[in-house]
């Protein structure tokens, strides 16, 4: 009896482990059918490139809803780190030395924006959606005081190498994707801290009784999704070749639902970093293949808001 | 209940099980974990729907759609866990969905709606103030509060599944006090315990489950506890509490002068190879001395030996290193991360364990894992499975394999065998008799005496924050204790 139980039990745990791949599948094999330009090696690498820039904060926001958090800073950070990092390649500096800093910059704007939410949501304890909407606001607020609300032009060239140069024709922020993303999976998934991860999402007092430090796990949380929305802020400057005080508006929405559409739970405790690479990659293909089909924009987000209600509702359905 | 079927998705919950309830009778439902009690009474409840099978009621048959539905017949139910909200005020969840109104107006009536449920506790023995909110209330009041609102409609039947889980003897006292009312109004009481003692004092008639399957039915002063448990477990259990003598060695833990919220001046020791049992009502501050020693809440004074060491923990980090670990009365929601398998949860206190510079090494991690599920004899087909999908006693195994993987030298189990199968508490007496026996120093905090009459050596018994006194086994029993615990306003409550 109970062994019965346990296939079905199975069953379940293939299809919830392999029905964003399915999904994945079946969009592809539309798309290739409708467009013969679709499965070329360009309009690939071309998809990677354009999902990049989410897709890396997308990684940072897995390790926030996994401790049933959430950051809705991270587009407002986007923009943040890209104005300050291009603002000092403006600064009459040799090129060598004016770019780590712009990096180093923009990254400890990152850290910073990681660290508040954290002493917010730890020490204070606000909930994660109140702090992280506040900072969305602040940050986005900050952006254009920096700015006086005018984009930051005129860049050294060698800049835009970073957001549209290529190594063996892969561009670079797919590489740098990539990256990351081995490197979070490796952090999620072999690591002391990523199993802290999972245990406080799943039931932070237990966690804490188990001798987890709950306040250290949410705090490092934060970090990382600040770092990687940095990391996204400067790829996107590089890419447009301006600091763009309104850069990746609304960015927050397309990262939360590549998140939940990999299969992460809102709730907590459940998901997986390879997930949420599927979900950003089916959202990316998706906006993709209805351009190469020359469907407007409008139609795309009404498209866009559908799937991923149908992906959403094909968790609801395999959980139960 | 006649021949009713549940099947879920691979198990047969219930095959063909039949069940009659006389007015007025309490007729106690008892069987295993996984028996088919609780889905026997969703059934009836309208909760989930069965495949075949009748529910006839005076005569008329029944076809409950939903709880609303059995509702309106007359049948209240009381669910083990409990389904109040916990925002709402006492009041307010008796009369949940029930409430007055000023006349014909939309307006609740508070003031009306107070009145009622004070009338109704009061009916039920009970003082509880009907303003303030249930979250703030303990388990046993929001116990009465869930009965208050079960009979706040009129009711013909009344099912309570493990109501006695978080009583402490005398809130069961009042329980039993209210059956015995409710009894005479005529309701017929299915009453679901795991607690055999129970069944003979309240039941008037018996019906055992196992495997979904009816068993047998009688009345209860015909069938002595052993032929219940065989009936139960479908062989032959020895003995309940398996006592084995152990040599005392040295001190492991020593209280002194501890003071920390409720607690006053707490004293004790426990020395290897014994078990020392704590005894008390709920709220007497045994859970409360548990987290102190665990480090999950501060002390405001005295002092903890450890190994003839003072210690000091300030979180259960620091309490867990020195070899400390606590099975939470709630494993559930203290103990366990349910989304986590066996495997993970084993390893998760002591992760430097199975760990190789930075990274967790999988094949380590799994042979701990397989170790200890092999060793405490954990049912399950594979270590990845969630605990979400194991039996009570199986999960507090998981736990227990946890603190042993840090090499506890010194365990607290708080309830250590609630909702656990008789089958299975047998086994879970004889590894903490076994932990004891290799030097492990051991604490058992229960609220059923005959449990810490049956293994410990000593007991202390607590009463508003204090131990009161520390009985040998020998000179322990059941009044002595009831006495002690409520302070020596034993006699008062007995007559």
């Amino acid at each position: 009896m109970s062994e019965m139980f346990h296939k079905s039990d199975k069953l379940k745990s293939i299809i919830s482990e392999f029905g964003i791949t399915i999904a994945l599948l079946l969009e592809i094999i539309l798309f290739s059918l409708l467009s013969p330009y679709f499965l070329t090696a360009d309009n690939i690498l071309n998809v990677t490139l354009q999902t990049s820039i989410t897709a890396i904060i997308a990684a940072g926001m897995t390790f926030v809803i996994l401790t049933a958090g959430i950051d809705l800073s991270v587009g407002a950070m986007v923009a943040l780190s890209g104005v300050v990092a291009t603002s000092i390649l403006k600064l009459n500096l040799p090129f060598v030395i004016s770019f780590p800093l712009a990096l180093f910059a923009g990254l400890s704007i990152g850290i910073c924006s990681g660290t508040v939410a954290g002493i917010f949501i730890t020490r204070f304890n606000i909930t994660p959606f109140i702090v992280t909407l506040s900072l969305m606001t602040i940050w986005r607020g900050a952006s254009y005081m920096y700015t006086d609300g005018r984009p930051v032009w005129g860049l050294p060239d060698d800049f835009g190498l970073l957001g549209s140069g290529r190594v063996l024709s892969i561009p670079l922020p797919t590489i740098i994707m990539i990256c990351v993303y081995v490197v979070t999976y490796i952090l999620l998934k072999y690591t002391k801290f990523g199993r802290y991860v999972y245990a406080v999402g799943g039931n932070k007092e237990a966690a804490r009784l188990a001798g987890i430090n709950v306040n250290q796990t949410i705090f490092v949380v934060y970090i990382i999704s600040g770092i990687l929305s940095a990391i996204s802020g400067i790829l996107l400057a590089s890419r447009m070749n301006s600091g763009q005080p309104n850069a990746g508006l609304m960015y927050e929405m397309d990262v939360i639902a590549a998140v939940v559409v990999g299969g992460t739970s809102l709730f907590g405790g459940r998901g997986s970093i390879f997930g949420t690479f599927l979900g950003a990659m089916l959202i990316g293909i998706l906006r993709n293949g209805l351009n190469l089909l020359n469907v407007g924009s409008y139609v795309q987000m009404v498209v866009l808001g559908v799937v991923i209600l149908l992906a959403v509702l094909l968790d609801k359905l395999r959980i139960k | 209940m006649k021949n009713i079927c549940k099947q879920y998705p691979g198990v047969q919950a219930l095959s063909n099980v039949n069940f009659e309830l006389l007015a007025g009778e309490v007729h106690c439902l008892v069987g295993e974990n996984g028996a088919g009690k609780s889905t026997l009474m969703k059934v009836l409840s309208g909760a989930i729907k069965k495949d075949s099978g009748s529910i006839i009621i005076e005569g008329r048959e029944m076809n409950f759609l939903s709880p609303a539905d059995s509702q309106r017949a007359g049948i209240g139910m009381i669910y083990q866990d409990f389904k109040l909200v916990p925002e709402l005020t006492v009041a307010e969840n008796i009369l949940l969905g029930n409430e007055p109104t000023k006349g014909k107006t939309p307006f609740i009536d508070y003031q009306k709606m107070h009145n009622v449920a004070r009338s109704i506790l009061t009916q039920l023995g009970e003082e509880i103030q009907t303003d303030i909110a249930v979250g703030k209330l303990s388990v046993a009041q929001r116990q009465i509060v869930e009965i208050a609102k079960a009979i706040s409609k009129k009711i013909k039947i009344l099912a309570m599944d493990e109501p006695s889980a978080a009583l402490t003897e005398n809130e069961l006292r009042n329980l039993f006090a209210v059956i015995k009312k409710l009894k005479s109004e005529n309701v017929g009481i299915i009453y679901i315990s795991h607690r055999l003692e129970e069944v003979f004092e309240i039941g008037d008639r018996l019906t055992v489950l196992r495997d979904g399957k009816f068993i047998h039915s009688c009345s209860v002063c015909n069938s002595s506890r052993k032929d219940l448990v065989r009936w139960m477990v479908g062989r032959e259990l020895e003995q309940e509490y398996p006592k084995i003598e152990l040599q005392r060695g040295k001190e492991i833990l020593r209280v002194e002068n501890l003071y920390a919220g409720i607690l006053k001046n707490v004293n004790f020791s426990v020395n290897q190879g014994e078990i020392l049992g704590f005894a008390g009502l709920v709220g007497a501050g045994r859970s409360e001395l548990a987290r102190v020693i665990f480090g999950a809440d501060p002390k405001q004074g005295g002092k903890i030996f450890l190994d003839g060491k003072e210690i000091a923990p300030h979180s259960p980090r620091e309490a867990i290193d020195l070899g400390i670990g606590v099975l939470t009365e709630d494993r559930n929601k203290y103990g366990l991360i349910m989304q986590m398998n066996i495997r993970e949860n084993i390893s998760l206190s002591n992760l430097r364990g199975v760990m190789r510079g930075f990274f967790i090494q999988r094949s380590k991690e799994n042979s701990v894992a397989e170790k200890f599920t092999n060793e405490l004899r954990i049912k399950t087909p594979s270590i990845e499975q969630e605990v979400e999908n194991l039996s009570g006693g199986n999960r507090q195994k998981v736990i227990l394999a946890r603190w042993l993987f840090t090499k506890s030298k010194l365990l607290i189990f708080d309830e250590p065998t609630v909702g656990i199968d008789v089958g299975v508490k047998y086994e879970i007496y004889n590894l903490i008799n076994q932990l004891a026996k290799n030097g492990i120093g051991v604490i058992v905090i229960s609220s059923e005496l005959p449990e810490l009459l049956g293994i410990c050596d000593r007991i202390a018994v607590m009463w508003e924050g204090k131990i009161v006194d520390i009985l040998m086994h020998s000179e322990a029993s059941q009044e002595k204790i009831m006495t002690l615990a409520t302070g020596g306003k034993f006699e008062a409550y007995n007559v």
